[in-house]
């Protein structure tokens, strides 16, 4: 199907649409001096005019005085908060008189909901959620509700930022797949172009027009600007070979050296999965909640085992990170765990590049074999 | 794998079921073995496990722990786990009494190669304290002696008092066309048996290598020295079996905290064929 085009004032009218299915509508707005994802109710609470500028440990937002809505690479979060919560209630259990225990499954009740404004690099995240929570032995019922309940307008990334390099791992900066609706944006307003049948049926209540040749030329054009753009890169696809040939580097002292094990890396990162369990009892006992929470590897308790810690240093836990990451990743679902998204460099308290890290271990020696 | 197809079969493989605790016997000051039974009677005739799958224990308020099962699936009907007291769940586990209640989800992970180790010599190693997993492994044997060749069991501790069932030890024994060898590092005034040095006991271990199964249980250093040594002695690496222990939280392969390399141990273990660890073991931080 050829891209249509929807004139900029109609936006608000996609957004109707979506309500009249019952959805909530779900957009980025400037939220605490970044770009959050969060209730949507109007196209003018979009971030028009507004451009980000990101950097090794840096991010701000800055007013451009243009018109588009979509003109910066990405805030904190984007799905990943809405398909796999930062902390959710399983079960919860009671005692009865005589000391029995029941449960009950708590399971989320997940109102549908549209994201509008998804970006390549966490389409790409959400297909590896998706393997690792549903595709992947035992299918998670509470991640999958969240799932289920998605629509998702993608768009495509004309303005990556400095700390991005999906285009080297193949990414973006376009979205490709996994979602019901594209938009491109040009400062009239965007060329649309539908994925699924949903998709076609909430175009087709929108009062498009086929796009103009002038139009489709100038979106790819921006496109190849958008990736040309890029200065940043992975040194190769897959790396899980040459990583764990070095894991007795130097450059693992280095990177501990300046890494505080702070976690925030993991917690923007859109492809972490670790989460912890615990019990979250009420005070008088007689219920408990079973609770899971996002959860880090640079914690001392994720890799803790009856009164020790198997990773206990910043090294050994940088280094699962990054090897898991970039590595070993590769066998568990057929791909680097990296989208090129750049939040971990942006967010880094200290400005650690994990592209800058990956090149220079392997610019240095593999390891002697024992 | 049974316990693959039981955790698919439940909706919702996160929670736990009531269990009522029928016998407790204590083991050593630390060590303690429950006797279980589920209270709903069709969760009860409905598990089924293999030797070397674990459990997630959960205590009410405090949380889960996964513990390996001790029992024998065709031979007992109650579920028996022996528990080291090492953290805040296993202690306050330790504090229950006959008739009280847990929690039990499970079976999960990969148990040891009993089928393939039928009509093939056995040498079960294991170093340290109690080691839980091999008990399982040395019980279904012993039960079913008929169906393997020459049996060996071997236990190495660093000091005697690690030693905590020297009468199953003198037991097995007994036990026909069975080698027991037992070895402390540091010996004391009524020790019966060897004294000798980190993996040296193995030096009597007799291999043949074209049909001899090796189970090993203990830490990672450990484990590494004694599958190296097997080797050399020609058995195949692919024919040697570990049981590994790492942090596990959802026990389906999905909180993340087992991983060892690319494997998850809660789905891919915790019994691994040697090879698939032989680069990372005892590598710090793996």
């Amino acid at each position: 199907m050829n891209p249509v085009f929807l004139a900029r004032g109609d936006l608000q009218q996609m957004l109707d649409a979506l309500r009249r299915e019952h959805r909530q509508v779900i957009g980025p707005q400037v939220r605490d001096g970044t770009i959050a994802f969060d209730v949507l109710e109007r196209a003018a609470q979009l971030p028009q005019g507004i451009v980000d500028e990101q950097a090794p440990g840096g991010y701000r937002l800055q007013s451009s005085g243009g018109v588009r809505c979509f003109a910066w690479a990405n805030g904190p979060q984007a799905l990943k908060p809405l398909t796999f919560a930062p902390r959710e209630t399983l079960w919860r259990a009671e005692t009865g008189d005589r000391g029995e225990l029941r449960f009950a499954e708590t399971l989320p009740d997940v109102a549908p909901a549209a994201v509008i404004g998804v970006r390549g690099c966490d389409l790409a995240a959400l297909q590896l959620q998706d393997q690792h929570f549903c595709y992947s032995g035992y299918a998670d019922n509470y991640y999958n509700r969240r799932r289920r309940s998605l629509f998702i307008v993608a768009v495509d990334c004309a303005h990556p930022a400095a700390t991005c390099f999906c285009a080297s791992t193949g990414d973006g900066p376009s979205a490709a797949s996994g979602f019901d609706l594209a938009l491109a944006e040009l400062d009239e307003g965007f060329l649309l172009r539908a994925k699924s049948d949903r998709g076609l049926a909430l175009l087709e209540a929108l009062p498009t027009v086929p796009a103009a040749e002038e139009q489709l030329a100038r979106a790819a054009r921006e496109r190849e600007t958008a990736a040309a753009a890029q200065t940043r890169a992975l040194p190769g696809r897959n790396l899980k070979a040459a990583l764990m040939a070095r894991l007795a580097s130097r450059r693992w002292d280095e990177v501990a050296e300046r890494c505080l094990s702070c976690g925030n890396c993991t917690s923007v990162c859109p492809t972490c999965f670790c989460h912890s369990e615990g019990d979250s009892p009420t005070l008088d006992g007689s219920q408990v909640e079973h609770v899971r929470q996002w959860d880090s590897c640079f914690t001392p308790g994720h890799s803790y085992i009856h009164g020790w810690v198997i990773r206990g240093s910043t090294r050994l836990r940088y280094r699962q990170w990054l090897t898991h990451k970039l590595g070993t990743w590769h066998d568990q679902y057929g791909r680097s765990g990296c989208v090129g998204c750049g939040r971990c460099i942006a967010w880094c308290p200290v400005g650690i590049d994990l592209t800058v890290e990956a090149r220079a271990l392997l610019e240095g020696e593999a390891d002697a074999r024992p | 794998m049974r316990g693959h197809s039981l955790t698919q079969r439940r909706q919702n493989a996160y929670l736990p079921q009531e269990a009522e605790i029928v016998r407790r016997v204590r083991e050593s000051s630390t060590i303690f073995t429950l006797y279980l039974r589920f209270t709903d009677p069709i969760a009860q005739a409905s598990y089924s496990y293999d030797p070397g799958q674990f459990n997630m224990l959960y205590l009410y308020g405090v949380g889960e722990v996964p513990i390996s099962i001790v029992s024998d699936p065709e031979h007992e009907d109650l579920l028996v786990h022996t528990i080291n007291r090492v953290g805040r769940v296993t202690r306050g586990i330790e504090q229950l009494r006959v008739g009280q209640r847990l929690g039990i989800r499970g079976p999960y992970g990969r148990g040891w190669p009993l089928r393939e180790a039928e009509g093939q010599d056995v040498i079960v190693v294991s170093g340290g304290l109690g080691c839980a997993p091999v008990v399982s492994v040395i019980n279904h044997m012993i039960r079913r002696r008929e169906r393997f060749g020459h049996f060996t069991i071997v236990q190495k501790v660093k000091h005697v008092d690690e030693f905590i069932w020297p009468e199953r030890y003198e037991r097995w024994k007994m036990v026909p066309d069975t080698t027991v060898l037992v070895a402390a590092t540091e010996g004391s005034a009524n020790w019966r048996w060897q004294v000798s040095g980190r993996i040296q006991v193995l030096d009597e271990v007799r291999v043949r290598s074209d049909r001899t199964i090796a189970m090993l249980c203990g830490p990672g250093g450990f484990m590494r020295s004694a599958a190296e040594h097997l080797i050399g002695k020609g058995l195949p690496a692919e024919q040697i079996y570990l049981s590994t222990e790492r942090n596990m939280q959802c026990a389906v392969g999905h909180c993340g905290h087992c991983q060892f390399g690319a494997t998850f141990t809660c789905r891919d273990g915790p019994i691994y064929p040697y090879p698939k660890l032989r680069d990372l073991l005892s590598i710090e931080g793996f």
